[in-house]
């Protein structure tokens, strides 16, 4: 079974995030790192493949030069090559474009199961991996807080709202894992080392033979507008507890009618 | 006026708030008609009808229950190249995120997950996300529509304003692609007698602090006082003090209750994305340095383990 895991380098959380001009992530001017959440998908195809079930493991990402970064980080935790789609005209692209441009890739590296995490950490859309499977006819099952592998079925259990769910797919599928599944190993020394003489290919969209016009600004199906800070809350009235924190906080909450 | 989809999620209930919620938004777009998954009772239809649907597509095939998402998604690309709406509207969630992704893709529409508002100028629509772990609000246009547009719960409050629904039973023949992820067991939920957690007006929620699955008790009882819903940081859902189900924060549910009580939780930027778009925000911790206290309405440092058994004997005085 060939795996290929879909991950995003994304800013780091702690830091000062900005938008560009034109209203994008600015991605040039704050420190990144790989998407944490897209490191239980890095975890689990790498148990996949010490439990023999994966034979290889690719990581795939879309992103700017500096996204080599994330790819580096992943391959200190496991697999065995990745591939780097770069290119000036994916700029600007909403969720449909860079499911294209995935999809497309996809299907020159080739995969049996593509792992996601359930969100990347900046945008938090959850929609790529569904929209990466509709595009390649294949399955999914997404948000899977278990998963395993028999022959050429994934189980997974996800939870909704409503109920806990145990999925069966078939092969070839896109899964998208929870942190649930477990936390991911931090690479000893040796293994960053070694990471560095893992294989990384670059290509751009005209290896991948997509139209620049369908992606980027030019292929958008939206726009965004603007953007403005949330308010920032101030805060309000706090209190020491010396025996009448309680009462405080009762006649706190009768104010503001909940009690 | 176009029409609106709506996503109708029911359960054993009737109609989920959130689904009330987006009948409501989709008032202000056109005419909100809800597309219902499954047998739809006269309750169910009542009940949308009362919220604003005035029309309710009932997709009752047995294979939208038997496999993941898929065949969903082809009767909702049905039925929008049929009725030509200006919006889909579907609540966010795993099952909601998925059918807006695929239907997105089919009809090359433009998607914007987890609005909190949704508007229409002419026929453009508009909507605002909270991005960045809730730092920024992000406005976006659909440039080329139908707009599908994910809501996350609680964003905007459900309003009824009854209209007769006319019903429309949809047949659709699901293609054998879309029976590639069958569901083998689907458990509901066990109802703990308590409000649910993303639907809740007062959500009561334990972190760290707490100490222990038996010191998780105490916030149990609080919630109950108050008859707020319980919720969790991922410190206690990790260490099974609590069930994941009530994790809030980036990997868990993203909540906006009017009252959040905090206690013991000391505020990481993951926990604070699922939480601080609460109207009032209360926070009992015993460090005064909690981050969390930056952004109360109210704080009392102290121990969670004397101020909220003391709290619920103030609540239960006051209530008398």
């Amino acid at each position: 079974m060939k795996i290929v895991v879909l991950v995003k380098y994304v800013p780091e959380p702690t830091a000062t995030w900005k938008f560009a001009p034109d209203l994008t992530v600015d991605r040039a001017g704050v420190e990144g790192r790989l998407s944490e959440l897209d490191e239980y998908a890095v975890e689990q195809a790498t148990r996949l493949a010490e439990s023999g079930a994966a034979d290889e493991v690719v990581f795939l990402t879309v992103g700017p030069a500096k996204a080599t970064e994330g790819l580096r980080k992943a391959l200190a935790i496991g697999g065995t090559s990745a591939v780097h789609v770069v290119d000036d005209a994916i700029h600007g692209s909403c969720a449909l474009g860079t499911s294209l441009v995935l999809a497309k890739a996809l299907e020159k590296i080739g995969y049996d199961l593509v792992l996601t995490g359930m969100a990347s950490t900046d945008a938090e859309l959850s929609v790529v991996p569904s929209m990466v499977a509709d595009r390649l006819g294949a399955n999914q099952a997404t948000f899977a807080g278990e998963l395993s592998v028999e022959g050429s079925t994934v189980s997974i259990r996800r939870d909704t709202d409503v109920a806990s769910e145990r999925v069966s797919v078939s092969l070839p599928a896109v899964v998208s894992v929870t942190d649930q599944t477990g936390e991911a190993r931090y690479p000893a020394f040796k293994a960053i080392m070694g990471a560095k003489k893992k294989p990384i290919q670059t290509m751009s969209l005209a290896d991948l033979g997509v139209d620049a016009a369908q992606v980027g600004w030019s292929g958008a199906s939206n726009k965004v507008v603007d953007v403005s800070p949330t308010p920032a809350r101030t805060a309000g009235t706090i209190v020491n507890d010396d025996g009448t924190g309680a009462a405080q906080l009762a006649d706190f909450l009768a104010g503001r009618g909940f009690i | 006026m176009s029409e609106v989809l709506v996503l109708a999620e029911t359960t054993a209930a009737g109609v989920r708030k959130p689904t009330l919620e987006l009948l409501t938004a989709a008032r202000a777009l056109g005419e909100p008609a809800a597309v219902v998954f499954g047998d739809a009772s006269d309750q169910v239809v009542a009940q949308l009808a009362e919220y604003g649907a005035t029309k309710v597509y009932i997709v009752s095939a047995p294979e939208m229950q038997e496999f993941l998402s898929l065949p969903k998604a082809e009767a909702v690309v049905q039925i929008a190249q049929a009725s030509n709406p200006v919006a889909i509207l579907v609540t966010s969630g795993p099952e909601g995120k998925d059918v807006a992704a695929r239907v997105a893709v089919r009809l090359n529409a433009g998607i914007i997950p987890d609005a909190t508002k949704v508007s229409v100028d002419g026929d453009t629509v508009s909507a605002v996300q909270t991005v960045f772990a809730g730092r920024f609000q992000a406005t976006s246009q659909v440039l080329r529509g139908p707009a599908v547009v994910t809501m996350r719960p609680n964003a905007t409050s459900a309003e009824a304003a009854p209209a007769s629904a006319g019903v429309e039973s949809v047949d659709v023949s699901v293609s054998d692609g879309a029976k590639g992820a069958k569901v083998d067991s689907r458990e509901p939920k066990v109802s703990t007698g308590r409000p649910e957690l993303t639907d809740a007006a007062m959500v009561v929620a334990g972190g760290r602090g707490v100490g222990s699955e038996e010191g998780f008790g105490v916030i149990e009882k609080t919630a109950d006082a108050l008859g707020a819903a319980v919720g969790a940081s991922r410190t206690v859902t990790d260490q099974h003090w609590a069930p994941h189900e009530l994790q809030v924060g980036q990997t868990g549910k993203t909540v906006a209750p009017s009252l959040y009580l905090a206690a013991g939780i000391s505020g990481a930027i993951q926990h604070r994305a699922g939480m601080q778009s609460s109207k009032t925000i209360v926070v009992v911790n015993k460090d005064a340095k909690a981050p969390l206290f930056q952004i109360a309405d109210f704080g009392v440092v102290g121990d969670l383990h004397t101020v909220l058994p003391a709290l619920v004997d103030e609540v239960a005085k006051r209530k008398g």
